[in-house]
């Protein structure tokens, strides 16, 4: 950053190519102040660039033309059009996800607003950093029933970690400075900036040297942890026999260094080790540690390993119910360490011993510090014996499968995309079903951010604008949308998107002709009645691509599948892949609502033996 | 966990910003989390700096109230919050006026009654009185609770503030 705002001044000015430049538009500029006149929609795009944006996910219309109309004059920010506001919200998570940076959606006021409620909420709950622009009617209007008002912020107070209605432009520059702020520190999440049309349009002065620090000072989680708690981890880090790593989606919002030191402390340790659905990727799934996932699809191993560890070192997990299953049968003998940048996760669900609050990368650099001071060393006799159970639970080898026949197994399918992207920078997004949970199975992430999901929330129609999202930002890279074909329909107007811009995203779709997470529980828990969960009228997905003119394919039988993958992969451009599987498979291991980690169905012989409880019915 | 939690009432004390929407986040988040309020008080206690004071007095397992005062602090607007409860340093107060309408010997009683309440007498017509009266809330509770046996009686509450003993800022600005 230049240190004299006049230099700054010039040099942007002198970048700008259009004629109506923020800069050359007439505005006065005032040298003692570095500031510069104009209106409130330029402001915000300079900010916006001050902040790092460059690319923005949006959809126009009449509460938000200031910002258009400053967009078409402006030159360094990208803007991608998408097809529905949700989707806009779900391309900046899968950027925001893909990168470690904000992801920025802008939309109109009303229709536009509500519609990206849905986004905004799958990243409030998955911790995804995100900023959201929203167009409001004019102040003067606010409360009137005005044409395309909504109470934008009063929808959006419950679904975003923070929300602003800008009344006064201003405390715009401040207030877009604090937003993002919020948005990427502490604990991520989707933070909304409310903009009235009148307040894009009014003249502002924009100081070239804001004071940022001042503008965040009113947020300051706490990043680093005690150290005394530090100590203590290693106190009872010191005495475990059977010990577990509990790994989740902090690891991977902390930024990839976060994962480096994982694996450190783990192979310091030699610690068996388990991750989340948010997790995986925080360690290689071929470290002979690593457990696979855990939770009501996790593997048998971690469950397991779970159930019966004495010592529980859970970093970034927020023991979520998809995870823990019967809360009062949940790792009944072990002492539990929690950290966690969020204070306000610890000891709600699960009573823990020991709570750590720091930004993930900060608590593994203390502790791996730590430990080295006090000489740590594993309890060798009982680790050994520990991981001979381990071992035992491992041979039960829980993902099995056989693919014979000639109909194709969802399991074949992902196992197969695995196998043949390895030599690929491959990023991976899914939608919402079975077909994630296979994803998440057998498909091995061995970087983080190389996984979307939609945990938290379960948005079906989350993977293709992900994908979307994150073909943006790696535009090399092959980007896989593993979809189920209900979920792929939620949002499959961005085909037009992909489309447009040439994004080469490859749609996956696990074609089983149902919702088959949804037809899997009518069959465990409602005696078989399949009440409207067949995915009827389909569309013919080959056609769908050519009417977009990309690529389409279909794999009937197993023998088409290498065929077919190869070609997705080889294929420039943007493809859909009609995978046509089993259609009534059903996920397994699966721990059912109600049930402990113990208690778990591992195929279809075990569903009949252990019927669901009653308690386990009303759980969803 | 015990199998029969014990439910604590507790006086919590939030600096906020004094801002729009501040409120309307405090009570969301109880509303949207399932948390009780018993009652809630907010005003304006430093006009230069822009901060109110919000008083909430809520009730729960020791869990959920170690999750309200989480899940509170981490609200951006918010500077900071105390527990009045813990330790037991808080002095609460609340006011309450109170329109009562009788005749005759009940009238006489309820001014004796306010008399021992200390209650002020803010308005009276022949068949009327508006009463002052301050103190806890089972204080409050208890001088409402005699004036109905004496008449039609309204009541207009203020909730509960507090704030605790000693020499020792409890809330400060962020
Ligand atoms: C927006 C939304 N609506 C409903 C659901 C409930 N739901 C969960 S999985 C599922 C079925 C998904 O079907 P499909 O995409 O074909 O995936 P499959 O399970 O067959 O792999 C449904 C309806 C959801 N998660 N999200
Ligand atoms: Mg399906």
């Amino acid at each position: 950053m230049a240190t004299d705002g006049q230099a700054r001044f010039s040099r942007s000015a002198g970048d700008m190519k259009m004629p109506k430049s923020a800069l050359a538009a007439g505005e006065k500029r005032d040298d003692a102040d570095q500031t510069a006149m104009m209106p409130g929609a330029e402001l915000l795009l300079k900010t916006l660039e001050d902040e790092g944006v460059e690319v923005v996910f949006g959809y126009p219309g009449g509460a938000v033309l200031p910002i258009y109309d400053a967009l078409f004059k402006n030159n360094k920010i990208r803007h991608i059009l998408v097809r529905h506001e949700q989707a806009a919200v779900h391309a900046a998570e899968g950027y925001a996800r893909s990168t470690g940076r904000t992801g920025v959606v802008l939309v109109t006021s009303g229709p536009g607003a509500t519609n990206a409620v849905t986004g905004l909420t799958d990243a409030l709950m998955d911790s995804v950093p995100v900023v959201c622009l929203t167009g409001q009617v004019p102040t003067h209007l606010i409360g009137n029933d005005a044409f395309q008002e909504a109470d934008t912020t009063g929808i959006t107070r419950a679904c975003t970690k923070h929300n602003y209605l800008v009344k006064d432009v201003e405390t715009l520059q401040t207030t877009v400075i604090e937003a993002f702020h919020v948005a990427a520190s502490g604990r991520p999440g989707p933070v909304l900036i409310d903009l009235p049309k009148d307040v894009l349009m009014a003249n502002v002065a924009y100081r070239m040297e804001p004071d940022k620090a001042a503008a965040q000072a009113r947020y300051m989680p706490q990043t680093d942890p005690d150290p005394a708690a530090i100590s203590a981890t290693v106190d009872i880090m010191m005495r475990a026999e059977r010990p577990i790593i509990y790994g989740g989606g902090g690891l991977i919002n902390s930024g990839p260094r976060a994962s480096e030191l994982l694996t450190e402390l783990v192979q310091v340790t030699g610690w068996p080790t388990t991750l989340t659905l948010m997790g995986l990727g925080a360690l290689a799934a071929d470290d002979r540690h690593f457990l696979g996932m855990l939770g009501m699809h996790g593997t048998y191993e971690a469950n397991l390993a779970m159930h019966g560890c004495d010592t529980m070192l859970n970093l970034g997990a927020r023991f979520d119910d998809r995870v823990t299953g019967l809360l009062s049968g949940f790792s009944p003998n072990s002492t539990k360490i929690h950290c966690d940048i969020d204070p306000s996760s610890v000891n709600k669900n699960v009573q823990v011993d020991l709570a750590v609050i720091g930004d993930a990368t900060r608590i593994l650099e203390a502790l791996l510090a730590e430990m080295k001071t006090r000489k740590f060393k594993p309890h060798k006799p009982s680790l050994d014996k520990w991981w001979a159970q381990i071992e035992g639970w491992r041979k039960r080898d829980c993902l099995k499968f056989n693919q014979t026949g000639k109909i194709i197994k969802p399991q074949y399918a992902i196992k197969r995309l695995c196998e043949m992207t390895a030599n690929h920078d491959v990023y991976i997004t899914t939608e919402v079903g079975q077909h994630q949970m296979w994803a998440a199975q057998y498909f091995d992430f061995h970087l983080p951010n190389r996984w979307m999901t939609s945990g938290g929330l379960g948005t079906m129609g989350y993977g293709l604008p992900a994908a979307l999202g994150v073909q943006v930002a790696h535009a090399g890279s092959t980007v896989i949308d593993i979809a189920g074909e209900a979920s792929f329909m939620m949002n499959m107007q961005e085909l037009s998107t992909l489309a447009q811009y040439n994004l080469p995203v490859k749609m996956f779709i696990i074609n089983n002709e149902w919702m088959g997470m949804v037809r899997q529980w009518q069959e465990l828990i409602h005696g078989g009645r399949y009440s409207e969960s067949y995915s009827a009228s389909l569309p013919d997905f080959v056609k769908l691509a050519d009417t977009f003119n990309m690529k389409g394919l279909v794999a009937q039988h197993a023998d088409d599948l290498d065929q077919v993958i190869t070609e997705m992969l080889e294929t420039p451009g943007p493809v859909i892949a009609d995978i046509r599987v089993t259609k009534d498979e059903n996920c397994f291991p699966m721990i059912p609502s109600g049930a402990a980690h113990n208690d778990m169905l591992l195929g279809p012989d075990d569903q009949a033996e252990k019927p669901v409880s009653e308690e386990g019915m009303v759980l969803v | 966990m015990s199998d029969t939690p014990i439910i604590e009432r507790h006086i919590i004390s939030v600096l906020v910003d004094n801002e729009p929407g501040v409120l309307a986040r405090v009570i969301g988040l109880f509303s949207g989390r399932g948390y009780n309020i018993e009652s809630l008080t907010v005003a304006e206690t430093d006009g230069q700096k822009g901060l109110s004071r919000i008083s909430v007095v809520t009730s729960g397992t020791p869990m959920v109230i170690e999750q309200i005062k989480a899940q509170l602090a981490r609200l951006v607007p918010i500077h900071s919050v105390r527990d009045l409860t813990e330790n037991d340093v808080a002095i609460e107060r609340e006011l309450a006026l109170v329109k009562i309408i009788n005749r005759g010997d009940d009238r006489i009683e309820s001014l004796r009654i306010a008399d021992t309440f200390r209650a002020r007498t803010l308005d009276s017509t022949l068949n009327s009185f508006v009463f002052e009266v301050t103190g806890n809330s089972s204080k409050v509770d208890a001088f409402v609770d005699l004036m109905r046996s004496l008449g039609d009686v309204e009541v207009a509450r203020t909730g509960v503030s507090a704030i605790s003993r000693g020499n020792r800022i409890d809330l400060e600005a962020k």
